[in-house]
């Protein structure tokens, strides 16, 4: 076990493509536990993906558990992840492990239905909504080499959306 | 030995103040910290941090020619201030009603009861001249709790027959 290093912006490596996981073995069941041990000793979130740390692989965690009064699935191992359908779209306010000292405005998916593979390769499917949506989006966007920043939108747009709801 | 100064301009607005600006403190070695611009009835205003060796002298005789040629008047205070010292706001508000005086600061002194420091506050007024609307948006800081936060605010609500939302900032990390 061992807690690893975060890579953070503007670490090219952070912009990569991952690749999905073919081989479900030892090496990757070790390697979850190191991203698990990253996530909970490092500083507080809600989520990580591997190549935060740089493994690029299609691999996340995510757990909102540790959140109040917010539906979950407990801690999520999401290997391979795609999200299948989504709907309706929510701004809320984001920042990540790999952009210490600034947070910002990002308009997600409201609702997704998603599908992946288990630690063991068993295909698993979840519908979620939410804070829970949010954090698997903007997990998986690491997998894509993307980061929160390429989504931001500004104050002004925020309030212009939201102004009469 | 660097120090921030804050840079406040205000003027008419025009195209090219804020590259005219920017580039006469770059070619004389500034750095840019955080900054802030925003248009308002047709005047544009800018509050910029700078690092820079310059003194507080310097920076007037750099900013000169753009006063006179522009008319934007420029102010520069030295400030204790640095980067990376964010407050997170943890609330949003929105208010809006019919226009009518005393809308900001009746719901800005709720607010202040409840510790909070505000971050950002942008108002507008929409509708029409015969039927204003008033819009304030507010990001800021407290420890109290939603559901005080609430009970204050639907009194007010109440009393000026004005809509207020709160809305809890969960900021996600991940
Ligand atoms: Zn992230």
């Amino acid at each position: 076990m061992a807690q690893l290093e975060i890579l953070t912006f503007p670490d090219d490596r952070l912009k990569q493509v991952s690749t999905e996981v073919e081989i479900f073995d030892d090496s990757l069941h070790a390697f979850l536990k190191d991203l698990e041990e990253t996530m909970d000793e490092g500083p507080p979130s809600v989520g990580i993906a591997a190549p935060q740390v740089g493994r690029f692989e299609r691999i996340v965690l995510v757990d909102v558990s540790i959140k109040p009064k917010i539906p979950n699935h407990g801690r999520l191992i999401l290997i391979n992840p795609k999200i299948v359908a989504e709907q309706g779209q929510v701004v809320g306010r984001e920042g990540c492990l790999s952009v210490p000292d600034f947070t910002g405005n990002v308009a997600r998916a409201e609702s997704i239905e998603l599908e992946a593979k288990d630690a063991h390769g068993n295909t698993i499917s979840f519908s979620m909504e939410g804070y829970e949506a949010r954090a698997v989006q903007h997990e998986m966007d690491h997998l894509d080499g993307l980061l929160f920043l390429d989504h931001l939108v500004s104050r002004r747009d925020l309030f212009r959306r939201k102004k009469y709801k | 030995m660097k120090n921030w100064f804050m840079l406040t301009l205000i003027g008419q607005d025009r195209p090219g103040i804020v590259a005219g600006l920017t580039r006469a403190l770059f070619e004389n070695g500034c750095n840019l910290g955080e900054a802030s611009m925003v248009r308002l009835g047709g005047m544009f205003t800018i509050m910029m941090m700078v690092e820079t060796e310059s003194d507080r002298t310097e920076l007037i005789t750099l900013t000169r020619p753009m006063e006179a040629s522009t008319g934007i008047r420029v102010h520069i205070d030295e400030i204790e201030g640095a980067l990376h010292s964010h407050i997170e706001p943890n609330y949003r508000f929105t208010v809006y009603g019919a226009d009518q005086a005393g809308i900001v600061a009746e719901t800005t002194e709720t607010l202040a009861r409840l510790r909070l420091n505000i971050i950002n506050l942008e108002t507008d007024v929409g509708g029409t001249d015969e039927n204003p609307i008033y819009i304030m948006h507010i990001e800021g800081e407290t420890k109290a709790k939603q559901e005080k936060i609430e009970r204050a605010l639907v009194e007010l609500a109440k009393r000026k027959n004005i809509e207020i939302r709160v809305i809890p900032i969960n900021t996600l990390i991940g």
